[in-house]
């Protein structure tokens, strides 16, 4: 089954698809190093000439990017956190107890992942507005909470599910409640599937479009995304400039993913055979 | 023994008392880990999705108080030409972008089930478009794909596929193609991540045993993997075609709609129906209805999947 003349082609072709999947990447970073006037060129300048680092310091120093970089990453945090820790303690007892409602919760949990999240969107909006949460961070940090908990519950239960029920029993015997076995076992051993969960949540924060467009008015609480595209609209002539902001705004992701590519993978390919 | 019958019995309902107690105690520590969950649920989401449906019978208003309308929104909705044009625009873009991610995310996940030099650099390699923001990527196709300067038409041009420049985004199908392009190009490493995790519970031995009995490359690929992933292949289908018919950021910053609601789509009809024309009845109706549709196809698709191997998935 194994022969190397075949490997050999399977390495070749899946190489270069990968080249393509990439290329859009590679051309952007190209470009955003690059003087302003290279993005207008046609033909296109595939390789980079005259390179310069002004993009990435015109769009760092303009429109209060710095600002709305700092919104960006304290709510995709303070929502990480919260939305994480949240959904992990009830994933660990829906994993280990039986209760009334048990099913049922788990069950509505799953369910809501299947409505279309933008049908939430439009009350959220009138609800935000009575709770005077509209143009607040707070109140986008608390969407982006809600919005984590169910598919982390779903996540977390799976990785809860493989735990060994004895290491328990050594708390339980030590005289440890539900609070040690959450803190002191259950977390610890879920810890590489954690980093699927947290790398996912925080992503959801720091990617999100829709939601700050919609709960946020005011161009002092913008966030990255949000700016990005009305720093587009603005300057519709300097892609070195967006390209070179959009740089800024992927890095932070797919360092995560590199630095914790193990975990990640071996996480994702855990959820999705349970999924 | 009188007395020791009347302690035997005061012990007993003590140690009942205390495993109630203790019972309790035991309930109360499980619903305090669950409170936060159900709370945020509760408030962010069941609230909001019954005053939602409650709402779309009403005019709902921006401010003032609401009147019960029946059915008229719903009406509306099914009446307005743009609504038609929107279920049509996303099956079109349900029908370029599904085949392409589960086609070619299967390929890729074939080609990289079995150890070899730079796997994990190709497997990140398509799975950074998956992992990129949609406002960045999307600013980055509508670059791709700009009429002048775009590296697109620059190709289909060197080939000689095309002589004059494609007006890519100002077109209804188009448009709508670039958009199922960027939307298949950015999922084929998410279905490659999926069809991966089912290809590995695939046992090694099925392989060699139908290559002992002879079977070739392309017969072991049809007739073992493809019927040992099927619940992959069935899970990757059923949340794209849910996706399709949610395509929102892409189309809602290449065009937005326009021409004249030529290349809308269904979410981002009924936002610019709430958040630009203010019409919150309409796009409450409407947002029911786009959730029904997706119930019955994935019903649909449940319905011609499942009937062998149920248990799969």
């Amino acid at each position: 089954m194994i022969n190397s003349g075949g490997n050999k082609t399977r390495f070749i072709v899946v190489g270069l698809f990968a080249l393509v999947m990439v290329f859009p990447f590679y051309f952007m970073v190209v470009l955003s190093f690059s003087p302003n006037n290279a993005t207008l060129k046609y033909p296109p300048q595939l390789l980079p000439t005259n390179f310069t680092f002004s993009n990435y310091v015109e769009a760092w120093q303009s429109n209060d990017f710095q600002l709305y970089f700092l919104h960006s990453i304290w709510v995709s945090i303070i929502s990480t956190v919260l939305g994480t820790i949240i959904a992990c303690g009830a994933a660990f007892v829906v994993s280990r107890y039986n209760f009334f409602g048990r099913k049922l919760i788990y069950r509505i949990f799953l369910g809501s992942m299947m409505v279309p999240s933008m049908t939430f969107i439009l009350p959220q909006f009138k609800e935000m507005e009575h709770l005077h949460l509209l143009n607040s961070l707070n109140g986008l940090i608390l969407v982006y909470t809600a919005g984590m908990i169910p598919f982390t519950t779903f996540l977390m239960k799976g990785f809860f599910d493989d735990i060994p029920v004895e290491l328990e029993d050594a708390v339980m015997i030590d005289g440890g409640g539900k609070w040690t076995l959450f803190w002191r076992v259950m977390m610890p051993m879920a810890m590489p599937s954690l980093v699927t969960a947290v790398l996912f949540n925080f992503m959801g924060g720091w990617d999100d479009y829709t939601m700050a467009l919609t709960f946020i008015n005011d161009p002092n609480k913008w966030t990255l995304p949000i700016a990005l595209q009305l720093f587009q609209g603005q300057h519709s002539s300097a892609w070195g400039m967006v390209f070179a902001a959009s740089v800024i705004q992927i890095v932070p992701i797919i360092a995560i993913f590199i630095v914790f590519q193990r975990h990640i993978v071996k996480g994702l390919m855990a959820g999705a055979v349970k999924g | 023994m009188i007395k020791a019958d009347v302690l035997g019995k005061a012990s007993v309902a003590s140690t009942k008392r205390s495993k109630l107690r203790k019972s309790l105690l035991h309930h109360a520590g499980i619903y305090l880990f669950l409170l936060p969950a159900i709370a945020f649920f509760v408030v962010f989401s069941v609230y909001p999705i019954l005053y939602s449906f409650i709402k779309s019978f009403t005019n709902w208003p921006v401010y003032g108080s609401s009147q019960f309308v029946g059915l008229q929104n719903y009406s509306q909705v099914l009446h307005d030409p743009v609504v038609g044009t929107s279920l049509v625009n996303a099956l079109f873009y349900m029908v370029v972008s599904v085949p392409i991610q589960v086609v070619l995310g299967l390929l890729v996940a074939i080609g990289l089930d079995r150890p070899m030099r730079g796997r994990a650099v190709f497997r990140l390699m398509y799975y950074i478009p998956v992992i990129t923001s949609w406002v960045v990527v999307t600013l980055l196709f509508e670059y791709l794909f700009n009429t002048d300067y775009g590296i697109i038409n620059w190709v289909l041009e060197s080939l000689h596929i095309t002589h004059t420049a494609i007006p890519w985004l100002a077109d209804r199908y188009s448009a709508l193609t670039a958009a199922a392009i960027l939307g298949g190009w950015k999922g084929i490493g998410w279905a490659m991540m999926i069809f991966l995790a089912g290809l590995q519970g695939v046992p090694d031995e099925l392989y060699e045993s139908a290559a002992i009995d002879g079977a070739g490359k392309w017969q072991r690929l049809w007739s073992i993997t493809l019927p040992m992933i099927r619940g992959s292949f069935f899970f990757v289908t059923v949340m794209l075609v849910m996706g399709s018919f949610q395509v929102f950021i892409s189309v809602f910053i290449l065009t937005g709609g326009a021409p004249a609601n030529e290349t809308q789509v269904p979410l981002v009809w009924m936002y610019q129906q709430a958040f630009t024309n203010l019409n919150f009845g309409y796009a409450g109706a409407f947002s029911w209805i786009i959730t029904g549709i997706i119930i019955v196809l994935t019903v649909i698709q449940f319905l011609i999947f499942k009937p062998r191997g149920a248990k799969e998935a």
